[in-house]
């Protein structure tokens, strides 16, 4: 009967190690997959300012947001997180990697090596993002200024810096589907929800996260605390916190960060707004018809 | 009479350095409102919320400049928390670039002011000078927006 129970026990920790083997294991799109294509390095332009990839990536401390050399310190509740590298550098940044590879870290968060990119690396939105879209913004980096130097590693407690377990987070967060058009939607307001949900990546910080980092999916857009730690907060941008904004208050204020309230925004949407002034009116216009469309949800109390 | 005048003038100017050196959080507190309200003024403008007017719009890059001279002596090391302010400890941190960003304004909303003779000029100058306000709050204002 012992020897029963003993060999069930074992029985089932090879098939729980095996499941946890197969659910962590990093995901991949391989070079198969993607076919003969020619890049439009203008709409490469226009996702790296929809992207906002100067933000974090943006070599620290100079003007130019073109220079993607890394190492701004991104600050969260798991620790602090140093972006890495991905100017063109052969050694130091991107420039050795594969058009697959770029894909696979932009839909999988799966570096070249294989290894699982922390989610500070916003691709639970990224994976939105059409593979053109994506292969664009792939040939528009590779025509910016190579920079050197690797950054240095995260600044994690012990028990995050096993990359492995990364997968089980992906298993409940990362779904992996691109975005379909809403056929019963208009063009414009499909155009303004892919720039949100893809690569705008606005409901990283504009919704709350539970207690494992993920987002509050019945209270996306409607703001939370600072993620970056500090008593600060992000607003609400449903109807329930913006809901006295018109669309063209909205477009202000990814132009230019002007309120209607006569504010200018400040924190990481400052950054935002240095590249979402980069956009064409006609994009900034489908965003905010798009925002204005958001169900009103009630966010968590601001401090 | 011109003495009496004078008399309330220093007075008031007294009572206001009095307030400034007493009250430094709620003194640039009220700058910084002054700065939004003028903003807002200029944003109506420019939506055709509100008709343009040359003296409006001249008013705004004044404030705009009195703000940014004023402004860098209110953030003695003392007033690093209370009052309900929003300013960040990174001020006190980098004082040299936080008074030479205000220094920029200043300066940058008083030429402005001179540049501004009609709604054209206007609007070229107001998105000029208002590039500044997000440098700082990006860096040294607490994350509300």
């Amino acid at each position: 009967m012992l020897r029963k129970l003993v060999m069930l026990v074992v029985i089932l920790a090879v098939i729980g190690a095996a499941a946890f083997w197969f659910i962590t294991m990093p995901a991949t799109v391989s070079a198969d997959a993607l076919g003969s294509y020619t890049p439009d390095l203008d709409n490469g332009k226009t996702m790296f300012y929809a992207g906002g990839c100067a933000s974090c990536h943006a070599t620290p401390n100079q003007d130019d947001k073109t220079k993607l050399g890394g190492g701004l310190a991104l600050k969260s509740p798991f620790g602090t997180f140093y972006p890495p590298n991905i100017s063109p550098d052969r050694n130091d940044g991107i420039g050795g990697w594969s058009e697959a590879d770029f894909v696979t870290a932009m839909w999988k968060g799966t570096s070249p090596d294989g290894s699982h990119y922390y989610p500070a690396f916003p691709y639970t939105s990224y994976q939105r993002m059409r593979l053109e879209d994506v292969r664009d913004l792939f040939a528009y980096l590779k025509t910016l200024p190579a920079v050197q130097g690797k950054v240095r590693d995260h600044d994690l407690p012990l028990h995050f810096k096993i990359r492995r377990m990364l997968g089980g987070w992906k298993f409940l967060f990362l779904d992996g589907e691109q975005l379909r058009p809403d056929t019963s939607k208009s063009a414009q307001r499909n155009r303004g929800a892919y720039l949100v949900n893809g690569p705008g990546h606005c409901a990283e910080c504009h919704s709350p996260r539970n207690p494992l980092g993920g987002i509050v999916a019945s209270q996306r857009f409607a703001g939370g605390p600072d993620p970056e730690g500090g008593d600060g907060s992000v607003p609400n941008i449903t109807p329930a916190g913006i809901g006295d904004y018109s669309e063209r208050d909205i477009e202000r204020i990814l132009e230019s960060g002007d309120m209607p309230n006569g504010d200018s925004v400040g924190g990481a949407m400052a950054a935002v707004v240095a590249n979402t002034s980069k956009l064409s009116a006609d994009d900034r216009a489908a965003i905010a018809l798009y925002i204005k469309s958001l169900p009103p949800v009630k966010g968590p109390k601001r401090p | 009479m011109i003495r009496t005048a004078l008399v309330v003038a220093m007075l008031a100017f007294g009572a206001t350095a009095l307030v400034a050196q007493s009250d430094p959080i709620a003194a640039r507190k009220a700058l910084m409102k002054a700065n939004g309200d003028q903003s807002k003024v200029a944003t109506d403008m420019l939506e055709a919320k509100q008709p343009f007017n040359l003296d409006a719009a001249k008013k705004v890059f004044a404030t705009f400049a009195e703000a940014g001279e004023k402004a860098p002596v209110l953030f003695p090391d003392n007033s690093k928390t209370g009052g309900d302010t929003a300013a960040l400890p990174t001020i006190w941190e980098d004082k040299a670039d936080f008074t030479a960003r205000l220094a920029k304004f200043a300066s940058e909303a008083k030429a402005a002011g001179a540049a501004t003779k009609d709604f054209d000029s206007f609007k070229v100058q107001i998105t000029e000078v208002r590039k500044n306000c997000g440098g700082c709050h990006q860096t040294y204002r607490k994350k509300t927006s």
